[in-house]
């Protein structure tokens, strides 16, 4: 008779302009909180254990606190859950929400992206999913539709799995282009819609796909993660299988800024809130190998958009270091100065609140990271005092 | 007797917290089973088959004690009174 049973993990307790993290593993997704100064960290989780959740959001649109999470039980399938309330409570509905219509032929393996929509459009939310395709809600997340223009591109059926699958796992909507969205996939490439997804055009011009034989093709290109400038309409990052690009044109066309990097493979890239020259990056030694290039563990921040790099060292390990950090693994604030975050494979989480100058290992020993979201808490109620706080509250009154 | 599911714990948030689920309908074979399990609980057959009607790859289901992928799959006969059993699979990680 099986007899472990595990605790259900206590909620976090949160205020408005708390950071908060949210950190998918290999076995359950953790929450984190901090002040707005991020010197401490409370904890909680594991949240879904034994499933993976490589998809997770913080959604504070429309007067919400929401956190969404993807978990993906090997045995049981992938579902969305979310809760209001910092993990006290989760909503799994019965009849998962994201699921291929049954005339696809397609069954959902994984949602490896959620992603809230415009501001301004506070009901439509996103997912990326394997095999790749893409889900929107219009209705703040309670019925999801396939996105049947890119479903039905007659490129899909030419994508190949890569290593993670054939999965959609870049979703982004730029803030001040209205129907502008763009999604990545392993193997695919990025995709362009300016029609809030009615049509999708390919937009990998100057993306090499190495593993083919013709180098430049249309699609086809092993894009690992695609991030935007929220300061710049149009200015995007691409980390590519073998590639490091920015393109200023919403992605019709890529420029290599592989510049003064130790390798230009790697998997995750994160952007500055505010200053659309800035970027981070982790690289990793090529695709046979996908760990920190000489046992260095390095983030390598640009200032001046990918002209120059240079390596973020102080505060991580520089010996025996031969970590990996996937697609998801890193994740940038809206503070100031802007926090920096990163798991990695190995279960450390590292972080920064100074832009990447220093770093700081918040937590170590968590499952395999996969999925790393930063946030801040909006639209916490503000705590009535209780107990002893609230009679010294009292007596002063 | 009617014919009874056993619920593994992973799934009873799903069924109410009950490892035992008795059908009155007297289905004929697993998939029409599962179809009356649905009707009660319709979280539980969506974790056990896919959204193309198929059992999950890491999932195992039995009719007394034979694995249904080793008989007719989802058109397996059931016997009067039988269980069938919802298993896990041993894969993880």
């Amino acid at each position: 008779m099986p007899a472990t049973k595990l605790a259900a993990p206590a909620p976090l307790s949160v205020r408005d302009g708390d950071a908060i993290l949210l950190v998918g593993t290999m076995k359950g997704l953790f929450l984190l909180r901090a002040k707005p100064d991020r010197r401490r960290w409370e904890s909680s989780g594991p949240f879904f254990p034994g499933s993976s959740v490589y998809g997770a959001a913080l959604d504070t649109r429309g007067g919400r606190r929401r956190i969404w999470a993807a978990p993906s039980s090997m045995h049981w399938g992938a579902e969305l859950a979310w809760t209001d309330d910092f993990g006290k409570n989760w909503s799994r509905p019965a009849t998962p929400l994201v699921r291929f219509p049954e005339d696809s032929g397609a069954s959902l393996k994984n949602i490896w992206q959620i992603a809230p929509g415009r501001g301004d459009d506070p009901d439509t939310i996103y997912c990326g999913v394997e095999p790749s395709a893409l889900f929107a809600s219009r209705d703040a997340g309670k019925t999801w539709q396939l996105n049947t223009g890119l479903w039905n591109h007659p490129h899909r059926a030419k994508w190949m799995p890569g290593g993670g699958g054939l999965c959609l796992h870049t979703v982004l909507v730029e803030p001040s282009i209205p129907g502008r969205l763009t999604v990545a996939s392993s193997t695919g490439g990025a995709y362009r819609s300016d029609d809030a997804g009615k049509s999708w055009r390919a937009s990998n011009r100057g993306v090499r796909a190495e593993f083919l034989p013709d180098q430049h093709p249309e699609f086809g290109q092993c894009v690992h993660k695609i991030a935007h400038s929220a300061a710049r309409p149009g200015r995007l990052f691409l980390q590519n299988h073998w590639g490091l690009y920015r393109s200023d044109d919403g992605g019709d066309s890529w420029k290599d800024i592989a510049n003064g990097v130790p390798s230009d493979f790697g998997f995750c890239v994160g952007t500055h809130p505010r200053d659309p020259d800035t970027a981070f990056i982790v690289p990793l030694h090529s695709d046979g190998f996908r760990c920190t290039p000489d046992g260095k563990l390095r983030v390598y921040r640009t200032r001046d958009a990918g002209e120059s790099w240079q390596a973020m060292t102080r505060g991580l390990p520089q010996k025996d270091a031969f970590e990996t950090v996937v697609r998801d693994g890193m994740a940038v604030d809206r503070l100031e100065p802007a926090g920096v975050y990163f798991g990695t494979r190995s279960g450390k989480l590292y972080g920064s609140r100074d832009e990447g100058r220093t770093w700081e290992l918040l937590r170590e020993g968590l499952p395999p990271i996969v999925c790393v979201k930063a946030g801040v808490a909006d639209n916490v109620k503000a705590a009535r005092p209780t107990g002893a706080i609230a009679k010294r509250t009292r007596k002063a009154a | 007797m009617p014919m009874r599911f056993l619920i593994p714990g992973p799934l009873q948030p799903f069924s109410g917290g009950r490892s035992s689920i008795a059908i009155d309908t007297s289905p004929s074979t697993v998939a029409e089973a599962l179809a009356a399990l649905a009707a009660l609980y319709p979280g539980l057959r969506e974790r056990v088959v896919t959204e193309q009607g198929e059992v999950r790859p890491h999932v195992n289901v039995f009719v007394a004690e034979v694995n249904i992928r080793d008989a007719r799959g989802l058109e397996t006969r059931l016997p009067e009174g039988c269980e069938i059993a919802i298993l896990p699979n041993v894969s993880g990680g």
